[in-house]
This record gives structure tokens, C-alpha cells and sequence, in this order.
């Protein structure tokens, strides 16, 4: 039994690659190629779909609007949660199981509840239709993981690396940035990483926060399917350039996922 | 680890506490206030009590994606659950196979979930995709834009596509925390396979394996973007789930009132199926 042990895995990452293969296989094929004929490769090789999808700025503005608020988000959630994160692993304070609840039951709110709300809220205040609007909006699941993330990752650093700093001298400040945060470094990768993932891959809050200027990639596909008719190939080359950025972000965290789960912590 | 009492830790919180407050209270204000009232457009509103919540709670519309979430939920963990497990115990432990099998395992979940919608759509077409040719070349009749029960099996299918990886992710990290010593242990005990798995990995895996059916229970259980592609909450109503059908209430009809009962029953239920499990949690996390 032993040996034919990797079939699983082998057969299961199989299993992933294959709707995987076929997007990229449209994203190379004509569209009229895809209607007529089915085929396991591009028979006439054509990039025009990728041309069309860099030239054209309503579609290579919908990747950088994406990128914009993402990196907007994981800064914000990143800098709110280390000093709350920090205060929830070291300190007893009025109230601090329930804030903690409290603030867990946002990651669970599903965000079909919170979509026109936000829509009146964000529209009131001025901030409709701009990065910052759906960064913000993010903000509600994302600084929730963040907080549990650093927790679980602080809270394995013995408090005694606090007590030795201040017996040495250090200001809370000086202790923080330069002593605490090193620390914790591979902690606040992995805590990047997941805002990164959970704020790249929402689209309903993101669809209904934005209309033309900082409309995201994922917005600009659906209403590709819906109003030129149904071009499969060009649908498929942007959902296959949605998936470089994920990528890239996974192969430089690899080595940290499997450890940053390890801490208990999603 | 003993934490000292500081009240001052407060002003540590309060980012936080002020960005979620103003993303998360303000907007369930509103929804609190619709909820009790009626509408008739330019911001003319008439106090309607709880009409809104007898309604929804006795409409059969309700019941029936209620029903289908349930169901869909359940059958997802039942699948996602012991599947995660099973790749977990069987992937490399050291070695050239452990960013491989880890880099693409985690692929799927960094994509768009629009974009998981639209590709399991074209790789599930029944006369281009790849699954839907070949599964009506094998003789099937398969057709998920129009049967019911093959819409069903293709967003199960694409769901556990999607979200299978982060249980076996979770459930490896949890395998490998355990020392080395306890299977030693074992082997001298001469202790077979399976009661190597009952009695040391599982106990082990117990606090990951709790986060892994909170997490899978909360994302499956608000559901939206990638059966909304797929297949629309068709073939009529079939896979239309409870955010589907919220989504289509209130921006589709523009029924504030009703929509607003429904989001605010929908979240009670989340809540409280998720404090219970939080509340085990953090029991484990104590006896540990």
C-alpha cells in the first residue's frame, strides 16, 4: 500500500490542473475555433486574445485597479491589527473575549448582507467608485483574519523577550519596531499573504462599490459575458492573467504556508 | 501564557475598532432600520413592525433556499472533510514533492472566485468543455445548464475543486506538529495503521481540523460569486442559494423591507452555529 502512496496527491493535483489547462487552452484558441470545433490543444495558435486584453485600457486598467485597492488593504489591515493583535496576546483588558468575538463574527457576515448598505454608505460619504472605498469595505473580513493570524503568531513569542527589552532600556516604541516586529516577521508574511488572497479574490463588494474608475478586473469579465455576446476566448485569457498574481504571491510565501498554518491559525 | 491587566491596551485596539465599526456597524444600522419599515422610494418610510421577519420566516421562498444551503453545505463538508484528510496523510513529508505538491495545491485558492465560475462554466460545457464532452461521449446525457441534478454535482464539483486544498493544507500543517516519538512509540507498540491514525493523528489534528469545518462551514454557507457565474442559481431556482436569492431580492427587486428581514435572519443563523463552534474552540485551545 505503501507504494502507491503519491497516486493520491498525484491524482488530486490532476484533478486541480485540469479546468486550469482547459482556460488556457481556450485563452490560445479563435473564437470562432472554440464554437466550431472541440479540441484538446489550440489547432490555429493565436495570442490576439492576450493583445486585445493589453492594448485595450478598459481591460489592462481593470488588473491595476485590482492590484491598487488589494495593496491598499493589506497595508491598512496589516498596520490596524499588529498593535490590536499585540494587545490581545499580552494584556487583559474590560472586555477583550467579547471584542474578539465581536470581531470574528465580521469574517462571518456574509458580504451578500452588507452589499447595499455599503453601496448607500460609501455613496453618502463621497468615496463611491474609488480604491480606497473597496479597500475599506475589505477591511471587514480582512483586519478580523489579520488580528487572529498575529495573535496566534505573538502569542508564541515568550513574553520574558518583553521583559529583558525594557530591563535593557528599550523604550515600548524602540522594543516594538525593532525587536518585536523582526520577531515576528514570518508571522506578518503569512498575515499579508491570506489579506492579499481574500481581498484579490472578493468580487461582490468590489463590483458593487466601483462603476467605471476603479472598476476591478473580475467586474470588467462578467460584464464582457454578458453584453458582447459570449467571447469565450477573450473571458479566458483574463481569467488566465487573473491567475499570475496569486501565483507569484504563493511562490515566494511557499515556504512559510505550511508553518504559518502549522501555528493553528487561519 | 499569564497576561498582565492593562486597561491601557484599549488604545491598541482602537484602529481596529474604529475601522470594523465603521465598516460593520453603520451598514447593519441601515439594515436594522429597513428591516422595520416599508419604503416608497425618495426616502419616504413607514414603520412596519415585524411584518417583515413573519413574512420572510413563513415564506416558502425562504424555506426552500434555506434548504438547498443546508443541504449544500453538508454534502460539501462531508466531501471536503475526510478528502482533505486523506491527501494530507498521503502527500511527501520531505523533499522535492513538498513545494510542488504545496505551490499547486494552493493554486485554486487564489483565483477570483468570478473567475473559478467562468472557467468551471467552459470546462463544464456540454459540447466544448472538457468535463461535459466527455462525459456525454461516455454515454452520460449531461447537461448542468438545464438538469437540475448535473447543475447540482457541477458546483459541488467545483467547490470541492476550490476549496478541498485549504483543508488538506490545515490538516498537513496539523500532521506536522507531531513528533517523531509518538510513531516510534507506536511502531514498538506494534499498533496497525488505522489505530496510529485514530488514536495520534486525529487527536492531533483536532484544533486544525475544528478551524478547517469552521472556516469550510462559513465560506460555503455565504456562497455567492461562483454559482452566480456558473449557473445563475438555475436551472429556475434549483441552485439559487441564500445569498443568490438575497442578492436577487434586494438589488434585483429592490425589496428593502424583506431583504432586510432575510440578511438579518441569515446572519443570526451564521452567528450562532458559529459561536457554538467558537466556544469549542477556544475549549480545546485550553485543555491544550
Amino acid at each position: 500500500m505503501k507504494k502507491y502512496k503519491w497516486l493520491v496527491p498525484t491524482l488530486y493535483i490532476i484533478f486541480l490542473m485540469l479546468p486550469i489547462y482547459w482556460l488556457i487552452n481556450m485563452s490560445f484558441k479563435t473564437t470562432t475555433e472554440i464554437i466550431n470545433t472541440y479540441s484538446l490543444w489550440p489547432q490555429k495558435f493565436t495570442t490576439e486574445n492576450y493583445v486585445k486584453i493589453f492594448t485595450d485600457s478598459t481591460w489592462y486598467m481593470g488588473y491595476i485597479n485590482s492590484i491598487t485597492y488589494t495593496v491598499f488593504n493589506t497595508v491598512i489591515s496589516v498596520a490596524a491589527a499588529l498593535p490590536a493583535a499585540y494587545a490581545f496576546s499580552r494584556y487583559k483588558f474590560l472586555g477583550d473575549k467579547h471584542l474578539f468575538f465581536w470581531l470574528l463574527t465580521n469574517r462571518m457576515a456574509p458580504p451578500a448582507v452588507f452589499a447595499l448598505p455599503f453601496f448607500q454608505f460609501y455613496s453618502s460619504v463621497n468615496l463611491f467608485d474609488t480604491h480606497i472605498a473597496v479597500a475599506l469595505s475589505h477591511c471587514l473580513f480582512n483586519i478580523p483574519l489579520a488580528v487572529w493570524i498575529l495573535e496566534g503568531f505573538m502569542s508564541a513569542v515568550p513574553k520574558e523577550l518583553d521583559e529583558t527589552a525594557y530591563v535593557d532600556g528599550y523604550s515600548f516604541g524602540r522594543f516594538f519596531f525593532k525587536i518585536f516586529v523582526p520577531t515576528i516577521a514570518a508571522g506578518i508574511g503569512i498575515t499579508m499573504f491570506f489579506c492579499f488572497m481574500f481581498s484579490w479574490v472578493e468580487l461582490l463588494l468590489a463590483k458593487t462599490l466601483t462603476a467605471t474608475a476603479a472598476k476591478p478586473i473580475a467586474a470588467t469579465m462578467t460584464r464582457t459575458a454578458s453584453t458582447s455576446g459570449y467571447e469565450l476566448g477573450l473571458l479566458a485569457a483574463a481569467g488566465t492573467l487573473t491567475i499570475i498574481p496569486g501565483a507569484i504571491v504563493i511562490y515566494f510565501v511557499k515556504n512559510y504556508i505550511a508553518k504559518g498554518f502549522a501555528m493553528g491559525r487561519v | 501564557m499569564n497576561k498582565t491587566i492593562n486597561q491601557k491596551a484599549w488604545y491598541f485596539v482602537i484602529p481596529v475598532f474604529v475601522l470594523v465599526a465603521f465598516n460593520a456597524a453603520i451598514p447593519l444600522m441601515t439594515v436594522v432600520n429597513y428591516s422595520f419599515q416599508e419604503t416608497f422610494g425618495n426616502n419616504v418610510f413607514a414603520w412596519e413592525g415585524t411584518r417583515w421577519f413573519k413574512q420572510i420566516l413563513l415564506s416558502e421562498r425562504f424555506h426552500a433556499s434555506l434548504g438547498r444551503q443546508f443541504a449544500f453545505t453538508f454534502i460539501i463538508l462531508l466531501i471536503q472533510i475526510p478528502l482533505g484528510i486523506a491527501i494530507a496523510l498521503t502527500m511527501p513529508k520531505k523533499g522535492w514533492g513538498v513545494p510542488v505538491c504545496l505551490i499547486l495545491m494552493s493554486m485554486p485558492l487564489l483565483i477570483p472566485w468570478n473567475v473559478v465560475g467562468a472557467m468551471w462554466n467552459i470546462f463544464a460545457l456540454p459540447d466544448i468543455g472538457f468535463l461535459g464532452h466527455s462525459l456525454n461521449a461516455m454515454g452520460f446525457d449531461y447537461n448542468f445548464t438545464q438538469q437540475p441534478g448535473d447543475a447540482w454535482l457541477t458546483t459541488i464539483l467545483m467547490d470541492v475543486w476550490h476549496w478541498t486544498s485549504l483543508v488538506v493544507l490545515l490538516s498537513y500543517a496539523g500532521l506536522n506538529s507531531i513528533q517523531p516519538a509518538y510513531y516510534q512509540a507506536a511502531e514498538i507498540d506494534g499498533a496497525s495503521r488505522w489505530a496510529t491514525f485514530r488514536y495520534i493523528e486525529l487527536p492531533k489534528m483536532k484544533k486544525v481540523l475544528t478551524l478547517a469545518i469552521l472556516l469550510r462551514f462559513m465560506d460555503s454557507f455565504m456562497i455567492y460569486t461562483e454559482p452566480f457565474v456558473l449557473t445563475g442559481g438555475g436551472p429556475g431556482n434549483t441552485t439559487a442559494f441564500l445569498s443568490i436569492d438575497l442578492v436577487k431580492m434586494a438589488l434585483g427587486q429592490f425589496d428593502l423591507g424583506p431583504a432586510a428581514a432575510m440578511s438579518l435572519i441569515y446572519f443570526f443563523i451564521v452567528l450562532l452555529v458559529c459561536w457554538v463552534f467558537y466556544n469549542l474552540m477556544m475549549k480545546n485551545e485550553a485543555q491544550s
